[in-house]
């Protein structure tokens, strides 16, 4: 097929070709340049960083950066901290995902209809931003790391993606399960979500990097700045600091502003568990299009 | 459930009626399932909704919920009468209108051209660099920009004072404000956003494109009337999506961007909310204000709604 493409090639075909691969080639670079930029500026001394701009590979790397950033425990607590968060809270994301999407699933089920209704409504509307910070201030949620977990133990959209795919398991299979006397949690436990692994492994890894990622929640309810998780350092140290920017009446007496390498430093540390597990999530991509389907 | 519509006699409506309480009965385990995830429901989804009737009241903290006096409508006449609400307006709208002419292309466009390509290892490169992104967070994206835009020795900055041109406060002016906030998102959604274009095209009949060749037809002319057509659905659905969240903005994103000296275009409905109501502590007002964005939202995915089914698409609800 690829040689005999080659072969009828007219010109016009091979200047769409040179086009076609040159915007593709400078739409890549573009993306990729400024993270490369950030890891190569982390490695900077101060000094290269400022004479020599274009770099992408420092002349003499050094680790100036990591051993400031990693001299208090500051940054190593938040991420500590914001590991356990999105651990916990994926587990708890699933558990509870996963234990309504499987009786809503069951389409005999007496009131299904009025729970999807329900869970549809908050599809398109919300509480908004200062009643939901009552409630869980009313649950006494407020500066505790559950605050991050349990507001956001479901999200309705991946419930209803989730549900529509244990629909599609056969009736047949579930009814043959039940006439060998197997209860409804077995059932889930050991033919529902076998059969939905790879599914489930596209809603963890959703759940996962939305709890890495969670900023507004984590300035939200969380006061102490003790506890706060990397997003919101990460916005302390390298927005926040930048002169004539930030607001510095935000931060302690105490605060130096930090370097651009150590900037840089922090931004790379904040975001190498994504790109530690980017190569593992990319089996599970094609599967996240199910975005399309919410219907049912 | 059509049965009991059909039901005269009170004797089949008593059958119907033990048919139901047995098979709820035999469905326990499956209800008991459901208690958490309801619970949950009721508190932090529900719960909120209710939580709204504080905009009508002048909610005081230690009063408490239910001993707060009733005010009406009181503030959303302050609100409509203030001149922020027309800011704040024009600047969620503004940016949301911009994001649709120079944004919602972009995907479309790259995905056209990923299309084309037909090296697959090539291919591949490109969508997991283009994909990876989506994945960083706002803080993060943001504190790239601040390093790169930065006028204190930014590599934008300083490239270009090197070919002679003068430096530019990208990230503390009125008038680089809402560029920048078009250009992030273009650099952080673009290659993702492709993936549900590329869904569509996959779907294309391969036939049809080598027909098409055997006729003569250019490559730009088998994207133009094969390929186009092939996306057109998708393309209406997600313009409509997309028209129905005309009034969010993205909170992490504005929040982060926003600084003093930008605040008259960055402001928007959420940042609003968030300052007048945690950090000066307005909680009925600014209630009010985030009541006033959601109802509008909620109006304009219902229209939106209407709209793609008049169109023969399908639906998003």
């Amino acid at each position: 097929m690829k040689s005999k493409n080659k072969i009828i090639k007219s010109p016009g075909e091979r200047v769409f070709d040179i086009v076609l691969y040159t915007i593709l080639i400078i739409v890549a670079l573009v993306t990729i340049f400024p993270i490369l930029y950030i890891v190569a500026g982390s490695f900077a001394s101060v000094k290269e960083l400022t004479m020599n701009r274009f770099l992408l590979i420092p002349k003499a790397p050094v680790l100036d950066a990591y051993k400031y950033i990693f001299s208090t425990d500051t940054l190593s607590r938040s991420m500590i901290v914001t590991i356990g968060v999105t651990i916990v809270g994926t587990c708890v994301n699933l558990l509870m995902t996963v234990l309504m999407a499987y009786p809503l699933s069951r389409t005999n089920l007496i009131g299904r209809k009025y729970l999807m209704y329900g869970i549809t409504i908050t599809l398109v509307f919300s509480g908004g931003m200062i009643p939901t910070y009552l409630i869980v201030d009313a649950v006494g949620l407020i500066d505790s790391y559950a605050a991050l977990i349990i507001p956001t133990a479901i999200s309705s959209f991946n419930l209803i993606l989730v549900k529509n795919f244990f629909q599609q398991v056969p009736e047949s299979l579930i009814e043959a399960a039940k006439i060998d006397g197997c209860s409804e949690i077995k059932l889930l436990a050991n033919i529902i979500l076998p059969l939905s692994k790879p599914a489930l492994a596209t809603f963890t890894l959703f759940y996962a990097v939305g709890h890495w990622n969670t900023f507004m929640n984590a300035l939200l309810y969380l006061n102490d700045s003790k506890k706060w998780t990397i997003q919101v350092l990460l916005r302390q140290i390298v927005i926040l600091s930048q002169g004539g920017v930030g607001d510095e009446s935000l931060m302690g007496a105490e605060f130096v502003i930090p370097t651009q390498s150590v900037k840089m430093a922090v931004i790379v540390i904040a975001t190498l568990p994504i790109v530690i597990c980017y190569p593992f999530m990319q089996k599970y991509f094609d599967k996240g299009v199910m975005a399309g389907s919410i219907k049912g | 459930m059509k049965e009991t519509k059909n039901v005269i006699t009170k004797e089949e409506k008593r059958i119907v009626r033990t048919r139901m309480r047995r098979q709820m009965k035999r469905d326990k385990w499956l209800y008991f399932m459901l208690i958490p995830g309801v619970l949950y429901y009721i508190i932090f989804k529900y719960g909120p909704m209710f939580g709204l009737s504080a905009a009508f009241k002048d909610y005081q903290p230690f009063l408490g919920f239910l001993n707060s006096d009733w005010v009406g409508f009181k503030h959303f006449i302050r609100f409509f009468s203030e001149s922020s609400f027309w800011t704040l307006l024009y600047n969620t709208l503004l940016l949301s209108i911009l994001n649709l002419v120079f944004f919602f292309p972009a995907p479309i466009m790259l995905a056209l051209l990923i299309n084309e390509v037909r090296v697959k290892w090539f291919k591949n490169t490109v969508q997991s660099i283009i994909y990876l992104p989506h994945f960083l967070s706002w803080v993060v994206v943001v504190g790239v920009s601040y390093t790169l835009f930065t006028t204190e020795g930014g590599l934008i900055n300083e490239f270009l004072k090197s070919i002679g041109l003068k430096e530019v406060n990208f990230l503390a002016s009125t008038s680089m404000f809402r560029p920048m906030i078009i250009l992030q998102n273009i650099w952080k959604e673009t290659g993702w956003g492709t993936i549900i274009f590329l869904a569509a095209l996959a779907g294309v009949d391969v036939s049809m494109y080598e027909a098409a060749r055997l006729d003569g037809a250019s490559r730009i002319k088998q994207i133009w009337y094969i390929t186009l057509p092939a996306i057109k659905p998708t393309v209406i659905t997600m313009l409509i999506l997309r028209l129905g969240n005309i009034m969010e903005s993205g909170f992490d994103q504005i929040f982060n961007m926003q600084n003093a000296m930008n605040r008259s275009v960055s402001d928007v409905f959420d940042t609003y909310v968030y300052r007048i109501g945690l950090t000066n502590g307005q909680l009925s007002y600014s209630t009010a204000v985030g009541m006033f964005k959601s109802l509008v939202g909620l109006i304009l995915v219902i229209a939106a709604d209407r709209l793609a089914k008049k169109l023969g698409e399908e639906g998003i609800l």
